[in-house]
């Protein structure tokens, strides 16, 4: 059973790097994941099917496809790439930030969809309810809405981080597959398969993945759970 | 305090073309369902914002279409209690009791925790989860949550309507204390003629979208015509009473009036509290001479001074008892008996059994059932 646990220092890198690449990806598309989700679920404009369905394109578009237009938009001549590279000193390609950002892309429609509908499933009397008792706006989200919708947020959050564990076209398309810097684990798991006698590290680097996704739906059930009992809505 | 209201409001079909105001210490908006009323307190709170028109409380425009007036729900300091509570569920009792203080400015401040607490005797639920809380007791802390924001109008959404008889009388108790023992006009919309009768200094009676007919609560629920069809058979006289004596041989309160003497069921009360008794038209009988050999108790002399005809065969029949105008509803067929007519002389007469909890109010429950 030895041999499960020597890790090579690559194998090493690629567990880290897919671990935080994917909280990266998560915790940065948190608030415009809760941003879109209160605007498809409450606001009234138009271009609401439009936005929605851009919001929804990675899901159904070829993983290569995303990954490619990331390329041609964020890549290094790409107009948004280039303007957060001159400006902000934001560079995406060939980086690991660049995988986040493919990661959290792809795991986006899954957080939207999560939390909008925890935001349609808040009763908006209570938010009412709190602007009679003095509450503005800002703090009506703050203390009303953001709390009874936490487990459709932690629902989300963990969908997306899963998401982003195992996503692989639209990373390896937009970032390449270089060790130690944009080879997360389902990049290092197709190099072992593409080599003769990698068989081994796969299979060490797929149990990890098994073992990662299960601790986190596992947490997030905990979570929830915990959540739930706390305010036990009617 | 004043509450001012002028508004014209369509919803679809539905037109509300409103104007009114109360200086009252508890003004009940009153009508049946779909007249209006909770669509004219929701404006008041600021979560209607009207078509046209003007709202005013204690002189200030909360609403005023043609200045361009409308100040939002939460810089209004109106505290709403809802029918259907609407406790924060992830809060315990107390945080929901303290959450309206956090956004009150501290000089705006006059409501203190410790009071509202023991006015409403909530102080073993503080620590409870709001799902935990039986129907009353999330009332009572509703009302608690809206006080604690120290507000200058409090609104109250028919806050009894979802609860059922043994819990209406749980809380009834805690309104009537909070009308008399705090400074803060109450606006309560209702469709129940007891809980307005008992409650109410000021009704304004609501029918369609409109006011049909305003003022101090004797004077309007005296007009059982305008009463809804369902409530007609609760309707009646509203007297202003204060306890007499106790009659512990027979169980009996004995209450006086401007009518007279008024027997009803032991009542919990001290000697000399007020007390407002409901006196139901269809429980009063009318004798042309005074009555003997009769099991009644309570026989009022009296001067007719309107008779109106009613539902059906009924009539009805307004007797001026020494200023206290008490109603009955009879018969055509008796009237014409009895010959009754404009300025006669009459005897209402009352049963004391016909006083029950719904229409003995103030203080405590009764400790005997009627």
């Amino acid at each position: 059973m030895t041999w499960l646990l020597n890790l090579t220092p690559d194998e090493w890198n690629a567990v880290r790097l897919s671990i935080k690449v994917a909280t990266v990806a998560m915790l940065a598309s948190l608030p415009p994941g809760i941003a879109i989700a209160l605007l498809l679920a409450r606001g009234q404009f138009w271009g609401k099917t439009l936005l929605n369905g851009v919001v929804h394109l990675p899901l159904i578009l070829p993983p290569v496809v995303t990954g490619y237009l990331l390329l041609l938009t964020f890549g290094k001549r790409g107009p948004a790439g280039a303007f957060l590279a001159e400006h902000f000193g934001i560079v995406f390609s060939f980086r690991w930030t660049g995988a986040a950002l493919a990661c959290g892309v792809m795991g986006f429609p899954l957080m939207v969809r999560a939390i909008r509908l925890s935001i349609e499933a808040v009763d908006r009397k209570m938010e009412a309810a709190a602007g009679t008792l003095g509450a503005n706006p800002l703090w009506v989200f703050a203390t009303i809405t953001l709390p009874l919708i936490l487990p459709g947020l932690i629902a989300g959050a963990i969908l997306a981080f899963a998401k982003a564990m195992g996503e692989f076209g639209a990373t390896i398309t937009f970032v390449s597959n270089i060790p130690n810097e944009t080879q997360t684990l389902p990049s290092a798991i197709y190099t072992f398969t593409q080599v003769p006698g990698g068989d081994e590290g796969a299979l060490r680097l797929t149990l990890i993945s098994v073992v990662i996704s299960m601790a986190a739906l596992v947490a997030s059930e905990v979570l929830a759970r915990r959540v739930g009992r706390r305010m036990d809505i009617e | 305090m004043s509450v001012r209201v002028d508004i014209g409001h369509r919803l679809g079909d539905f037109a509300i073309e409103a104007r009114f105001e109360s200086a009252g210490r508890l003004t009940a908006l009153f009508g049946p369902s779909g007249s209006g009323k909770t669509t004219l307190i929701n404006m008041i709170a600021g979560l209607i914002r009207p078509d046209k028109g003007r709202i005013e409380v204690e002189g200030r425009a909360l609403v005023d279409t043609d200045a361009g007036i409308f100040v939002p729900k939460h810089r209004r300091r109106i505290g709403m209690v809802f029918q259907d509570a609407r406790l924060f569920p992830h809060m315990s009792v107390a945080s929901n009791l303290r959450y309206g203080r956090w956004f009150t400015p501290a000089k705006e401040r006059y409501a203190d925790m410790d009071a509202v607490v023991d006015l409403l005797g909530i102080g073993p639920l503080l620590n409870r989860r709001p799902v935990k809380l039986s129907g009353g007791e999330k009332q009572r802390v509703a009302i608690g949550r809206a006080l604690l924001a120290s507000p200058r109008l409090l609104l109250m959404d028919e806050p009894l309507a979802s609860l059922d008889e043994a819990r209406k009388a749980e809380i009834l108790p805690y309104i009537e204390r909070l009308r008399d023992e705090t400074k803060i006009p109450i606006v309560y919309v209702s469709h129940s003629v007891a809980e307005v009768a008992r409650l109410a200094s000021d009704v304004v009676m609501l029918a369609q979208g409109k006011v049909v007919a305003g003022g101090p609560t004797e004077v309007v629920m005296q007009r059982l015509d305008l009463l809804p069809t369902e409530e007609r058979g609760e309707g009646g006289a509203v007297l202003d009473t204060k306890v007499l004596r106790h009659d512990e041989t027979f169980g009996m309160t004995v209450l006086v009036s401007a009518a007279g003497e008024i027997r009803v069921p032991r009542l919990a009360m001290k000697t000399g509290a007020p007390v407002r008794v409901r006196i139901r038209a269809r429980d009063v009988m009318i004798a042309a001479e005074k009555p003997t050999g009769l099991s009644a108790l309570n026989i009022l002399p009296g001067t007719i001074v309107a008779i109106r005809p009613g539902e059906g065969p009924a009539v009805e029949v307004d007797i001026d008892c020494n200023g206290a105008t008490v109603l009955a509803r009879i018969t055509e067929q008796s009237r014409q008996a009895l010959e009754l007519r404009l300025g006669g002389k009459v005897f209402a007469v009352v049963k004391t059994v016909s006083f029950d909890r719904a229409n003995t109010g103030a203080g405590l429950p009764l400790e005997v059932d009627g």
